[in-house]
């Protein structure tokens, strides 16, 4: 763990540089907003700061940027105002630093004809790992969202939580440091949803990941986050902040203490108040 | 458990016959419950009851043969002038795989170039249709003064025919992309070449296929014309070129003979098709599973 990054040289995709960058945020993001040709505001600026190892939710209701906002991290959206940086450096080049965003979907976004392994190999490909490097790392990944069965499976004979494994599985096969997830459990039901979400906290601790996630569901951000991000729309902005001060691993029992309504009456009250409406509506 | 079995063998004496009778109709049933079977067998029923009411028409009104031959008359100068109409066949066939060869490799190749360019696909485009809406009768006497060979000239038209349904589904499936995946393959940097050859040509297999279906009738069709406007001009051996004949001497039964092996080839080269596209897409795609 103490591997820097002025040795990324060797391997297409390093072990992350962990510990000696520590102090260094992960994302800045500075007074970005975006604002598309038509005039629509789809994002007032936005300040904010995510430290390595943090994970932070943005919550809010459809059409409040988050995707935006994450897509923007990403480098899918440039913004049309404000920086954005990662690792200290613009979006571009932040693979310099030795470190790799890897960015979950809200679909699966599978290839139909390809099998699982070659799905999660995809992105080792294109980086053109060789083959009996990619295939170990699909083997590890894929273990570790529990898949490994399925290597020789298409993507349809496996069920939405399945897929959405798969998804997870090929984000993490680059070893990022940085994940950054749309709301990717937002198609399954609440079971499939409460398991994976527990299996990402563990991924989340075990790999010293840092994630950014989006979701409009209240208890999904108070039971992932260290920290929420509020949102609200027309036009989307960021209005509030809330850190989830509980400790890690949070079992089952968590979702159903005082404490955990605590936290989510407060996310309530900062979403009705930001949109002046009953707050339901961002339940939905 | 074995207790209560043990008096149920002996109180049923008929039981060996008894599985014997039920049997038939359980094993009868299912055969004609599989979809298999039942896209063979209805289509076949109607055929025979059609067959059979030409027959019975041909029969009870008398009509003679050089008005409407019945089946078997058919049936009967199929096998006595199978060496001519075998032999036509062989012609006709050849130019028609020549040209359905042509058509989905210069339609492949455009499609490419309409893809990687919007520029080339706006400037060509119209070209295309209009190729496509000139009907083939009109531009084929052209291209059999304009070109020597018989068979080319006669490959050039088939080809003309089948070539844009190839063009338009190959553009569109190569333009077909799920766009979560392309973002994906944006995000990890993906080469043109790799986004090509990973994304674009397997999303645009489906539409290809469907092209493919729709271009080897069509190509049958543009051969099969072209050879009755070349006539007795041209190579003068096709199936086109038998009917033709078969008509000027009213040889009605000929006629029909040479018509009806033009059709069932048609329908064997869709055939072939849906099962080349049901071999390449059936484990993947929508199109090719079969919900019960």
């Amino acid at each position: 763990m103490t591997g820097l990054a002025g040795v990324s040289g060797v391997s297409a995709f390093p072990e992350p540089a962990a510990a000696g960058s520590g102090d260094v945020p992960a994302v800045e993001v500075l007074s970005a907003e975006k604002t598309y040709p038509n005039g629509t505001r789809a994002l007032l600026p936005v300040d904010l700061t995510v430290r390595q190892g943090e994970f932070v939710t943005l919550l809010g209701p459809s059409g409040c940027g988050k995707s935006t906002l994450l897509k923007m991290v990403a480098g899918l959206l440039a913004p049309s105002d404000g920086r954005i940086l990662l690792w200290r450096k613009p979006v571009a080049q932040a693979e310099a630093s030795g470190h790799r965003l890897s960015f979950v979907f809200q679909e699966a976004t599978l290839m139909p004809w390809a099998r699982v392994a070659a799905n999660v190999r995809l992105p080792l490909d294109l980086a053109g790992v060789p083959r009996a490097e990619a295939d170990e790392r699909v083997h590890e990944a894929l273990q570790m969202v529990g898949l490994d069965k399925f290597a020789g499976n298409l993507p349809r004979e496996l069920s939405g939580g399945m897929q959405m494994r798969v998804s997870i599985a090929r984000g993490l096969v680059t070893h990022p440091t940085l994940l950054l997830m749309d709301e990717p459990f937002g198609a399954l039901d609440e079971i499939t949803r409460y398991r994976l979400d527990s299996d990402l906290l563990e991924l989340w601790q075990r790999k010293k990941l840092t994630v950014i996630f989006v979701t409009h569901s209240i208890f999904e951000a108070v039971y992932l986050s260290t920290r929420v991000v509020v949102m609200a729309a027309r036009p989307g902005r960021m209005v509030d902040e809330l850190r989830i001060d509980e400790p890690f691993p949070r079992g089952a029992a968590f979702r159903v203490s005082t404490v955990f309504s605590g936290y989510a009456r407060q996310l309530q009250d900062s979403l009705q108040r930001a949109s002046g409406s009953p707050a339901d509506e961002a339940l939905a | 458990m074995s207790a209560s079995a043990a008096p149920a063998a002996p109180v049923a004496p008929a039981a060996p016959a008894a599985p014997i009778a039920p049997a038939a109709p359980s094993t009868a049933a299912p055969l004609l419950a599989r979809p298999a079977v039942q896209r063979v067998f209805w289509p076949l029923l109607v055929a025979v009851l059609l067959l059979g009411l030409w027959q019975g028409l041909v029969v009870v009104f008398k009509l003679p043969v050089f008005l409407v031959p019945s089946p078997l008359r058919v049936a009967e100068v199929m096998v006595t002038d199978a060496g001519l109409l075998f032999g036509a066949l062989f012609v006709t066939l050849k130019i028609t795989l020549l040209a359905f060869f042509c058509a989905t490799l210069l339609g492949v190749a455009i499609a490419f170039a309409f893809v990687q360019s919007r520029v080339v696909e706006i400037a060509l485009f119209p070209y295309a249709v209009l190729l496509q809406v000139t009907p083939i009768v009109a531009i084929a006497p052209l291209i059999i003064i304009w070109v020597k060979d018989p068979t080319a000239s006669l490959v050039i038209c088939a080809t003309l025919v089948a070539l844009f349904p190839i063009i338009a589904n190959t553009t569109l499936g190569l333009r077909s992309v799920n766009p979560g995946l392309m973002s994906y393959f944006k995000l990890n940097r993906a080469t043109r070449w790799q986004t090509l050859v990973r994304l674009r040509i397997p999303s645009a297999l489906p539409y290809f296929f469907g092209g493919l279906r729709i271009s080897s009738g069509l190509a049958l069709i543009g051969a099969v014309v072209a050879e009755f406007v070349a006539g007795t001009g041209g190579t003068g051996t096709g199936l086109a070129y038998q009917i033709l004949q078969a008509g000027y001497q009213l040889n009605i039964p000929r006629m029909f003979a040479a018509l009806i092996l033009i059709t069932v080839t048609g329908v064997l080269l869709f055939a072939l098709m849906a099962m080349l596209s049901n071999w390449a897409l059936g484990s993947w795609h929508e199109s090719e599973q079969h919900h019960e």
